[in-house]
């Protein structure tokens, strides 16, 4: 009971510009021994299943081929302004689905149903970009209203997908570990009808959204209105279009709501006490339903992104696996939309490279994923880190979920 | 009387935690048959020392002799063996098990690979005949009340041949009658050559029971006295190292108009059963009112129905005349009532948000602290702004890309004598559009800039226009958090309730449990409710902080505050209540003047004993409802 | 009421109410039987018990990581290492290059289940680790093990890979020449691969482990106050690795059952969330492994309602019968979880003071 009463306010709260650069060294680190061993296993992999003559030699040439697989994907990422304009469009969605998972987290939720709530967003978008068509004379004009559109009802797509497990865990207890998770699976079976392209000798007629080649489950093009507009094109088959600077006003706008607002106050306390929330007058199912819908339309944004500004159309491989590196890109940015950006552009890069990995050292691109998951284990297991590099000081204080299956 | 024989010695102990010195060179005998008393208040090194002599804790220096022998404990498991046993102040009992399971737990009698029930429960009924430990060994744990779980946690320790008896504040839970029945126990146990530690912090068991009293404080052991020798007020000068006031400074009560009134009310607990049956009383402005009884009788769940966090059954609540019952936390509170939770880790507070967030845990959706947005909150807009700023960044440059496409890439080609544009530009289009694109840059965030400033003129013009459409209204509040407005709140909060913090925006977490209370107490008594109800307001914290509190309620009383002060502590209840409400299994047995009853009949009022007999035929003591 | 009569109450309920489903499934398949002849009933039967053996198994691993107070939603990622490493076994000794000895029928493929399984509980350890020696959120663990898998999977697939083939059944049909109630009977109880037999003696042993044995009643404290175990010198930690350790295991007896047993191959991502139902089935059975079995059974029969439905002659768009386990998963959560009372500690972590 010594210590001094000195009441201040500020120190806190103003900008420690060396705290904030300390605070990146761990999860650099985390990505640079990620990549250290997804080495090792490249090289492991020529050493058993080389066709060199030696052990040696096959360790030379492993060696040789994690170097060619990462100067590729270095390359393929960032070489020239077509690779960076690659690695630009697949940051976009990685925001806006990061951002999903992030805000999820800050109200206490984990969402791992960002790929469910993307895919409907997607197919919701690419709806209304084919079915309606928008002709109001000026074409400006019809294409301003359009892609809102379009991109409202990706969010309202992914919103509703999201607000069924909200609502689950608001009103049963449910878990929306696993309600979420069941929800991609049933996304993925309910698109797979609705694109289905038929099956004319069994007599079955192709889904409502089927663009009706008879072959491919796909919805057709999107009107030219409804794409999003493109504001850099290199040479080179991919364009940057506008959903980045979308992507980056949404992260700013989630910062705000997180830190400025009372909506903000009392999700936050949701996610960290749930009962003093519920002591302090909040109603944590109200809250708990609201930060899932957000968390699904930020996710339908980033589906949307995919069939507004990149394919024009859906297809169901478009964005595979979106929706589960976001759970990497969250946690790597701690939760932090500014962070989320920061690490969605890092596997935007992983992502863009990765073909060009392939295609020049002939390392399989799931070497990405093993990566990405090494990543998100030393991120949360900051410890490994700190005893491997011998960092001092203890880490931030780190993820809690809300643990147990019961109502909160 | 215990014999010469010395079973356990702990020779200059020393215990450090990160910036805490928990044992400094502790010395402490033990004799056989002894009932020894460790007296200290919280937060004074006594569980430290009772860790690590029970092998939970290791201690930095210093030797722990048993029966002569120095030993070294790696774990619980070794100081069993050795025949120590300890009974944690919360007891370590797995609620869904029987008693006979969780007597055998880690020592389990075994038919072949298999748990043998029948001789677990053989062994348990023997050993509670043997000490007059009264328990059935089938019974589940959590349908027990906690005086029976209490002697489950002693035969815990006898079914491993303790010979040593580590009690840790076994009495907090108890009523007066119980205790009693616990002291008979351990001078029974005593008696069969059984040593005790019985950790404590309050004077009058000490000197009860006690052989002799060691007393603690900071750290370190002050002195070793005989209980014949001592007094109260004697032991509590050793404990605290300063004079105490023992009793509360008072004047007597003015009590006025009715504000709280509870008719009929009942409630279910957690797991669906009768909690709260038909209870009614008033609490008057200028008075408080105790609500004594044994922890568990429904008392958590009385307070809980009366501040929102519980539905009733039935029954009414009226506040203030209004009726809030079932009414919600916020409505609750919006009436006027402050509310210290019993739970504080629980319902209290976060303890990972600031020192100051913390103090307008449940007031800050109301304005000063939540606003429509304006520009006071110069980061929001700034930062809005920004986001503005990309926003345009992003349409410039695309209308920059139509443009560039579109007049100027063909008029440089032109001027080359090109041709086919379509062709040239797939080649070399990149170059000057990156350049273009940083120019962008520039232009917006140079417009960024003008923007702040413009509509910083235009905003405070608008301000007073928009304000009544960016509100949301009634008890939601507003939009906006205004952080300031929160710290100076705390800042003003902090003095006045002198909370040891470093700064106001230092996280609750890392404060210490009286400071942390404190910090409840403020917001809660800081706003000056007309109600204010306070449960188990000073449980766990330091003397300094419950003297600070004490004082704080009554001078909430006297400013004309109602309050209800819900506490297990009967010695609390008895020093600030002018009258009392005693409950026994979720009903209200007796209502009466704090002045004319005595300490040991509110004992067996808590027990179940019925008002007549008790308090014999005076209804007289007993005044009507209203 | 005394402790033993409530337990057993409380076991003879879950024995009961997996019993009235087994019933009911019976019902239902005499009635089928009829109406589309016993062939169909019995392939479906079949099919569902192949559903159910992968859930029912990854049900056990969740119960007996949950029991000992830690969340495991890694089972998925545990499942899927195991199928693939059971399979790749399988090929390495498959081929020309692996001694004979080791290539003969029961050696290969017993030594196939055992690496599979070997690499359950070695990932069930990597969650253990990761959860009780670095503190990482037990939710986060699994998750990082899910996608440690699909990753390792996915880069060390080998398209293409062939094998001397899988489990054969332990027995065959005795009653091959018998027509009638015995043939089909025969049908039903034999022809099984030797993982199917497992499953029903790993759902006994946890039941009666569990609560029968020392080892079941520790398991159990620690789930539910490993403080108070703590202080009665219970290792908790050990325990806790112990018990992930065969929780892994039963969830790699899962994946091989997929490799080994019912495909034959593997294919990247062959889980399809089959961890995640095991989950929920967990928690539709009360945390009780009899309860689990018969969660289990009931998806499994959904799960085979997939393929054999166009028998029965109804015209649902295969795709909605697809949803059909993951949605009875989500009605199921929401219908029992707010009911069953999980272990009191289970996914916070425990440090000892």
């Amino acid at each position: 009971m010594s210590e001094v009463t000195v009441v201040t306010t500020a120190p806190v709260r103003a900008v420690n510009l060396f705290g904030r650069l300390r605070a990146l060294i761990v999860p650099l680190l985390a990505v640079f021994t990620a990549v250290l061993i997804g080495s090792l296993f490249i090289v492991l992999t020529s050493v058993f299943t080389g066709t060199g003559a030696s052990v040696g030699e096959n360790l030379v040439k492993g060696v040789q081929t994690a170097g060619a697989a990462f100067s590729g994907l270095l390359n393929g990422a960032f070489g020239d302004s077509s690779g960076l304009t690659r690695t630009l469009v697949k940051t976009t969605p990685l925001i806006f689905s990061g951002l999903a998972v992030a805000f999820a987290f800050k109200g206490g939720l984990f969402n791992i149903g960002a790929q469910g709530q993307l895919a409907i967003g997607s197919v919701t978008s690419a709806w209304v970009g084919f079915a309606i068509r928008v002709d109001l004379g000026n074409p400006v004009l019809s294409a301003v209203v359009h892609v809102t559109l379009a991109l409202l009802a990706g969010m309202l797509g992914g919103a509703l997908w999201g607000a069924i497990p909200g609502l689950l865990k608001a009103y049963t207890g449910a878990h929306e570990v696993i309600t979420t998770i069941m929800f991609n699976f049933i996304a993925t079976n309910l698109i797979a009808w609705l694109l289905y392209a038929g099956s004319p000798g069994e007599g079955i007629p192709p889904g409502p959204l089927n663009d009706g080649n008879g072959v491919i489950t796909r919805t057709p093009t999107i009107y030219p209105t409804a794409q999003l507009p493109v504001i850099y094109d290199p040479p080179g088959p991919q364009a940057l279009h506008l959903g980045l600077f979308l992507a980056l006003i949404a992260a700013i706008v989630i910062l705000l709501v997180l830190t400025r607002t009372t909506f903000g106050f009392e999700l936050r306390m949701v996610g960290l006490n749930p009962t003093a929330a519920r002591y302090s007058g909040i109603s944590v199912k109200r809250i708990t339903v609201l930060t899932m819908i957000i968390a699904g339309a930020l996710a339908g944004a980033a589906g949307a992104m995919q069939t507004l500004g990149v394919n024009y159309r859906y297809e169901p491989n478009q964005s595979l696996g979106l929706g589960f590196d976001a759970i990497t890109v969250a946690l790597l940015g701690a939760n932090n939309p500014i962070g989320v950006i920061l690490s969605a552009f890092l596997f935007g890069a992983m992502d863009a490279g990765a073909t060009r990995m392939q295609f020049n050292s002939g390392v399989q691109s799931e070497i990405i994923v093993v990566i990405q998951a090494l990543i998100l284990m030393f991120v949360a297991a900051e410890e490994i880190i700190r005893t491997m590099y011998r960092i001092r000081g203890a880490g931030g204080p780190a993820q809690k979920l809300s643990t147990g299956w019961g109502q909160r | 009387m215990p014999s010469n024989e010395v079973v356990l010695e702990v020779i200059g102990v020393t215990k450090r935690f990160p910036g805490v010195l928990a044992n400094h060179d502790v010395n402490l005998t033990l004799h056989k048959g002894e009932i020894l008393a460790l007296l200290g208040e919280n937060g004074a090194g006594k569980s430290t020392l009772m860790n690590i002599i029970y092998g939970l804790y290791h201690a930095d220096s210093g030797t722990i002799k048993l029966k002569g022998k120095e030993v070294h404990f790696a774990s619980p498991r070794e100081a069993i063996h050795s025949g120590i046993g300890m009974v944690h102040q919360h007891f370590q009992l797995i609620p869904v098990m029987t008693v006979a399971e969780n007597v055998v737990l880690g020592e389990e009698v075994t038919d072949g690979a298999f748990l043998d029930r029948q001789e677990a429960a053989r062994r348990v009924r023997a050993l509670s005949e043997q000490y007059r430990l009264e328990v059935d060994p089938n019974a589940v744990i959590e349908e027990l009340p906690v005086g029976v779980q209490q002697r489950v946690e002693i035969i815990k320790a006898l079914y491993r041949d303790a010979e040593i008896l580590i009690l840790d504040e076994p009495t907090a839970v108890l009523t007066p009658q119980e205790v009693q029945e616990l002291f008979k126990i351990m001078r029974d146990l005593a008696a069969r050559g059984v040593s005790i530690i019985f950790i404590t912090h309050k004077l009058k068991e000490v000197l009860a029971v006690a052989h002799r009293i060691v007393v603690m404080r900071d750290g370190e052991v002050v002195g070793t006295v005989l209980p014949e020798e001592s007094t109260q007020e004697s032991l509590a000068a050793l404990m605290v190292g300063r004079e105490v006031l023992l009793r509360v400074n008072k004047p007597p009560a003015r009590p006025k108009e009715v504000v709280l009134e509870v008719e009929n009310l009942s409630a279910y607990d957690d797991r669906g059963h009768h909690a709260v049956n038909n209870v009614s009383f008033v609490v008057r402005s200028g008075e408080v009112v105790g609500v004594a009884g044994v922890q568990g009788n429904g008392q958590t769940e009385l307070v809980e129905v009366l501040t929102g966090l519980r539905p009733a059954a039935g029954g009414h609540v009226r506040i203030n005349g209004k009726d809030l019952t079932n009414a919600s936390p916020r409505a609750v509170t919006a009436s006027g009532t402050g509310h210290v939770p019993e739970d504080r880790h629980r319902f209290g507070m976060v303890s990972s948000y600031t020192v100051a967030e913390n103090l307008v845990l449940n007031v800050y959706y109301a304005p000063p602290y939540s606003t429509a947005p304006s520009l006071r909150q110069l980061p929001f807009v700034t930062v809005l702004y920004a986001a503005l700023a990309l926003g345009v960044f992003a349409i410039l440059a695309v209308i920059w890309n139509a443009l560039w496409k579109a007049a100027l890439w063909p008029l440089v080609l032109g001027l080359h004598g090109i041709a086919d544009v379509e062709a040239a530009s797939r080649q070399e289009m990149a170059g000057p559009e990156l350049f273009g694109m940083l120019a962008l840059l520039v232009m917006a965030l140079l417009f960024a800039y003008v923007a702040h400033r413009v509509a910083t003129l235009i905003m405070g013009r608008l301000q007073p226009v928009i304000a009544p459409f960016l509100k949301r209204g009634g008890e939601n509040g507003g939009v906006v958090l205004d952080h300031d407005r929160v710290d100076h709140n705390a800042v003003t909060l902090v003095k006045q309730f002198d909370i040891r913090t470093p700064s106001v925006t230092t996280t609750g977490g890392s404060l210490s449990g009286g400071n942390q209370q404190k910090m409840v107490v403020a917001r809660e008594f800081g706003r000056r409710p007309r109600l204010l109800i306070a449960a188990q307001p000073t449980r766990g914290i330091d003397v300094g902080s419950i003297e600070f509190i004490h004082q704080q309620l009554v001078s909430q009383r006297d400013a004309g505050a109602a309050v209800l002060l819900v506490s297990a502590e009967l010695d609390e209840i008895m020093a600030l209540s002018d009258r009392i409400v005693v409950m026994y299994k979720g009903s209200v047995v007796a209502t009466v003047n704090a002045d004319s009853v005595t300490r040991e009949q509110v004992g067996l009022l808590m027990a179940g004993a019925s008002a007549e007999d008790v308090l014999g035929q005076v209804p007289a003591a007993v005044p009507a409802l209203a | 009421m005394s402790g033993d009569v409530v337990s057993a109450v409380k076991t003879n309920r879950t024995t009961m109410s997996a019993m009235a489903l087994i019933a009911v499934i019976l019902v239902v398949a005499f009635l089928a039987a009829g109406a589309v002849g016993p062939a169909i009933v019995v392939a479906v039967i079949n099919a569902s018990i192949r559903g159910t053996v992968p859930i029912a198994l990854g049900a056990m691993s969740g119960i007996l990581s949950e029991r000992s107070g830690i969340v495991n939603i890694g089972i998925e990622g545990m499942m899927l290492l195991a199928a693939y490493v059971g399979f790749m076994i399988n090929v390495g000794l498959s081929s020309g290059g692996a001694p004979t000895a080791l290539q003969a029928e029961p050696v290969r493929l017993i030594l196939s289940i055992l690496g599979g399984v070997l690499i359950g509980g070695l990932t069930g350890l990597l969650h253990a680790l990761l959860s009780i020696r670095y503190k990482v959120d037990q939710i986060i663990s699994g998750t990082v093990i899910n996608t440690l898998a699909l990753g390792l999977t996915g880069y060390f697939y080998l398209a293409g890979a062939t094998t001397q083939g899988r489990l054969p059944p332990v027995i065959s049909n005795p009653f091959k020449q018998d027509a009638g109630l015995l043939f089909w009977i025969g049908e039903i109880v034999f022809n099984k691969g030797l993982v199917t037999y497992l499953m029903v003696l790993v759902v006994i042993t946890v039941t009666i482990a569990l609560f029968r044995t020392p080892w079941g009643l520790r398991t159990r404290a620690i789930g539910e106050h490993p403080r108070a175990a703590d202080t009665l010198g219970i290792n908790v930690h050990r325990l806790q690795y112990t018990n992930l350790f065969f929780s892994g295991c039963a969830a790699g007896l899962a994946g091989v059952f997929l490799t080994l047993e019912a495909v034959g191959i593997f294919e990247r991502g062959m889980t399809n969330g089959r961890g995640f139902i095991a989950l929920a089935v967990m928690i539709f059975g009360k945390w009780h492994p009899l309860g689990a079995a018969a969660g289990a059974l009931l998806f499994g029969f959904a799960t085979a309602l997939q393929g054999q439905l166009q028998f029965f002659n109804i015209q649902i768009p295969h795709q909605f019968v697809g949803m059909l386990p993951y949605l009875l998963t989500v009605i199921v959560l929401a219908g029992f979880v707010g009911r069953a009372r999980p272990p009191a500690h289970v996914g916070k972590p425990y440090e000892v003071e």
